[in-house]
């Protein structure tokens, strides 16, 4: 009877290398995951500061001739407000997401530029602190869109509009930098077998919104530029007075403009196109489509620009032709929809709070859609572009679209993120507030503008309906704030109370939930080859196959980073 | 419940407009509601009637379908369809949109002799006569300057602040122009916005069909004070709005002469800064 001597361990280095802790480990740290967290954590809470901001227009809005703050304030308030959303809460939250999900779901174990990464992120916080720091001095109040003349010294002259430039020059840098690094990981690192026909639809979508980046963001920093130097260094870029043109101003701000509604719509397309499969049990529907027309999208996001001009002085042709262009891009967008309602389409939908983000998305969104279409018609834009119709739209699109995809991002992940789960009942009631909250906010605000209320005005008088209006409005934004306090208040619970997640609490398609909950710092201990687009559905598989019919009855959980799933 | 609908549309929809261009607007306004209301019930319906449908049951096995090409193709090009027919209507308005009729036989006689020139921007009348009134827009007040010059180069022209008078029956051209940052000329009743930019000229249109006082204001951020820019436009009878002209031209005229006067007496004074009280 040969007997076997117990292994003896061979001693290899004299102390173990134990993962970083405390506050320096994460302002040194170059971990995708960290950062990752650091953005998200860092732009919620921006999102938290244009809401207040939001809601304290709100209030002033509530009543007719209301005095609760100045003109100036109401100015600086909306200005804010913009600004903040789409600079330092939309795109950026998105780049976390990215930076957490983007190595994880193509197999990588970082991404490509470590260190650059990190860069992306102290830029993005120094220029929210920059601008942020405005408030204790003299806040920008030329609105988000800063047209000169109305930005210049003579008309501006606080240096809050130079907290604004320099606000976007560095989240800029930080969205170019991130970018790069996103299409460099995408492009470079997929694990073995990930070809471009089966890189998940999020992954698609964060491609494109890096592409739409590098193009866009050189134009508004250009831009900007030119507005310092206007501002401080007597050049006349802007100055009709001396043969420079504001209209330059509005063709180049929303050259960027226009592919920035893009940037902060697509990859909320690409979230839903991972949460709907997952939910519904059922492969996404017309894969190829929907990543053909997030491409399609980006590309017609760059001819359409000159919507935002349509009173502009700008000629017929250029009207027209926008017009259509704006008209094209409803079809990848209208045909993405009908995908998604098709991906439902016969399938056992489970009603997670991250499926109801969803599905509440696609609700409002629609909405947003149509609207969009009014707009895009030039002569009916003429009566609605600038009014609270504008407001309701753009609102739809984005707090309809972005945020709400953005929720869904939260609830789905958080487990992957935090190793535990969100508690389902706040979820449920913080999707209720919030949906109903949106609707009740923006749909009134279509009549607002109709009733030819135009937008960043800090008071109005009560003709017609509009103080009854406006109420509703104010009444509804605050429900709205409620879901999103729901929401804080139920990742503050789950992460001390949470229920354990384990791996892959959803049973979910793609490679992040192949790694522990939360994954370690080397992301994968062996990365599987990957066969179709749905790489963990083909692991699970395997691992009932192999494990046999009674161990697969008991329910097969799958191993964390499993070693012997040597696939 | 068959009262609902027409009213939910009345409720979504631009007051009833006062101008042939306004009322364009509104007539493409309401097809394009028609067919957005369509599109918006067939997707909510579509996405509800799943949600209730195929809910997880015991027993019910998802459908493992990747997709369906020729479905695909279908409402690609269906939803391209929909848009292509909004492109034809919207140009088939477009004309009575942008381009001002003539003036009624019973308008205004100044336009009728105003002949203005035309170009590929400004849009005149068949018969090339409209009253041509200048808007100027400045940090926070609207400015109208009539026609009428008593001098050359435009000068001594009748002007108005806040409130312009026209005419009813009458085609009425406006070139839009800005003197400080870019307002935004909007009577939602008249005609749609346009932008006041320094340094360009934009131009549009109305005639008023009924006597009345027709409210906007400055649509695009213009400073602190955008909130109180208001325009209003007072149409009256052909006849009561020469008079007013005629009256304007001639207290602004008076009020020159004072101001002349005034002017003459400071400099015969010695002595800066000293002023005689009146």
């Amino acid at each position: 009877m040969a007997t076997y001597a117990p292994p003896i361990p061979v001693v290899s280095t004299d102390r173990a290398e134990r993962e970083p802790s405390g506050w320096t480990s994460w302002i040194t740290t170059t971990d995708h995951k960290r950062i990752g967290i650091m953005y998200m954590v860092a732009t919620f809470v921006f999102f938290c500061l244009g809401g207040v901001e939001a809601l304290l227009m709100r209030l002033q809005l509530g009543v007719p001739n209301n005095t609760l703050v100045t003109p100036t304030v109401y100015n600086q308030l909306f200005t804010m407000h913009g600004t903040t959303m789409i600079f330092l809460f939309v795109v950026p939250f998105f780049a976390g997401l990215a930076n957490y999900f983007v190595p994880l779901m193509i197999g990588a174990r970082d991404m490509a530029f470590p260190r650059l990464n990190a860069l992306s992120l102290w830029l993005l916080i120094a220029g929210g602190i920059v601008f942020y720091a405005s408030i204790f001095f003299n806040p920008p109040e030329a609105g988000w869109t800063s047209y000169p003349p109305l930005s210049s010294t003579l008309f501006t002259p606080s240096g809050g509009q130079d907290a604004w430039i320099y606000l976007i020059h560095l989240t800029g840098l930080s969205s170019i930098l991130g970018a790069i690094n996103f299409y460099a990981t995408i492009a470079n690192m997929r694990a073995r077998g990930m070809g471009w026909g089966r890189l998940p639809l999020f992954i698609w979508a964060l491609l494109t919104y890096s592409v739409l980046i590098i193009f866009a963001m050189p134009v508004i920093a250009g831009a900007v530029t030119l507005l310092l130097t206007d501002r401080h260094f007597g050049t006349h870029f802007f100055d009709q007075a001396n043969g420079g043109s504001p209209l330059l101003w509005q063709h180049l701000f929303w050259f960027f403009g226009h592919p920035e509604v893009y940037i902060m719509i697509l990859p909320g397309f690409g979230v839903v196109s991972e949460i709907l499969p997952v939910f519904a049990r059922k492969p996404i529907f017309g894969y190829r489509a929907i990543a053909a027309a997030t491409v399609a999208i980006a590309f017609l996001g760059f001819l359409t620009w000159a919507h935002h001009m349509f009173t502009s002085p700008i000629p017929e042709a250029i009207l027209v032709f926008v017009m259509l262009s704006s008209y094209f891009i409803a079809v990848p967008t209208g045909v993405k929809i009908l995908n998604w309602i098709a991906t439902l389409w016969r399938g056992t939908i489970e009603f997670t709070t991250p499926l109801l983000f969803c599905v509440g998305f696609i609700a409002l969104f629609v909405i947003g859609g149509i609207s969009g279409i009014f707009l895009a018609t030039f002569p009916v834009d003429w009566q609605l572009k600038e009014t609270y119709y504008l407001v309701a739209h753009l609102h739809f699109v984005l707090v309809g679209g972005s945020v709400m995809t953005i929720f869904a991002a939260i609830y789905y992940w958080f487990p992957k993120v935090t190793g535990r789960m969100l508690s389902e009942g706040l979820g449920r009631l913080s999707f209720a507030l919030i949906f109903v909250g949106i609707l009740t906010t923006f749909l009134i605000q279509h009549v607002i503008g109709l009733d030819g209320m135009p937008r960043r005005v800090y008071e109005y008088d009560n003709v017609g309906n509009l103080a009854l209006y406006n109420l509703i409005s104010t009444v509804g934004s605050f429900i709205l704030g409620a879901g999103v306090v729901a929401t804080i208040v139920n990742v503050a619970r789950s992460l001390k109370v949470g229920v354990i997640a384990g791996p892959d609490p959803w049973k979910a398609n793609t490679l992040e939930w192949f790694t522990t909950s939360p994954p370690p710092v080397n992301n994968f201990d062996v990365i599987p080859l990957v066969r179709s687009v749905e790489p963990m559905k083909d692991i699970r598989r395997e691992i009932e196959r192999r494990s046999g019919a009674a161990h697969a009855a008991g329910g097969a959980t799958v191993p964390s980073g499993a070693t012997q799933v040597g696939v | 419940m068959g009262h609902a609908i027409p009213s939910t549309l009345a409720f979504f929809t631009p007051p009833t407009g006062h101008s042939p261009n306004a009322s364009e607007i509104d007539s493409l306004y309401k097809i394009i509601l028609v067919i957005a209301v369509v599109v918006f019930v067939a997707v909510w319906g579509g996405l509800l009637y799943a949600l209730v449908k195929f809910r997880k049951r015991r027993g019910a096995v998802p459908a493992q379908i990747r997709g369906n090409t020729r479905l695909e193709v279908a409402w690609t090009v269906g939803a391209a369809l929909i848009l292509i027919a909004l492109a034809v209507i919207t140009f088939v308005k477009l004309p009575a949109i942008q381009n001002p009729p003539n003036s009624s036989a019973n308008g205004d006689r100044l336009a009728a002799r105003n002949v203005l020139l035309a170009s590929t921007e400004r849009k005149l009348p068949p018969n090339g006569k409209a009253l041509n009134i200048t808007v100027v827009g400045r940090q926070y007040i609207w400015q109208y300057v009539y026609p009428g010059a008593s001098e050359p180069d435009g000068l001594g022209a009748p002007y108005s602040y806040e409130e312009m008078v026209v005419p009813t029956n009458t085609t009425v051209t406006l070139d839009v122009v800005a003197s400080d940052v870019v307002h935004e000329w909007w009577i939602p009743e008249l005609s749609g916005k346009v932008q006041a930019v320094p340094g360009y000229h934009s131009y549009t249109w109305f005639k008023v069909d009924q006597p009345g006082v027709y409210r906007g204001q400055c649509s695009f951020l213009c400073g602190r004070g955008h909130a109180r820019m208001i325009a209003t436009v007072r149409a009256v009878a052909p006849a009561q709005f020469d008079e007013w002209l005629a009256n304007q031209k001639r207290q602004i005229s008076e009020a020159n002469a004072e101001a002349q006067k005034a002017r003459a007496k400071l400099s015969k004074q010695t002595g800066a800064g000293q002023v005689e009280n009146p």
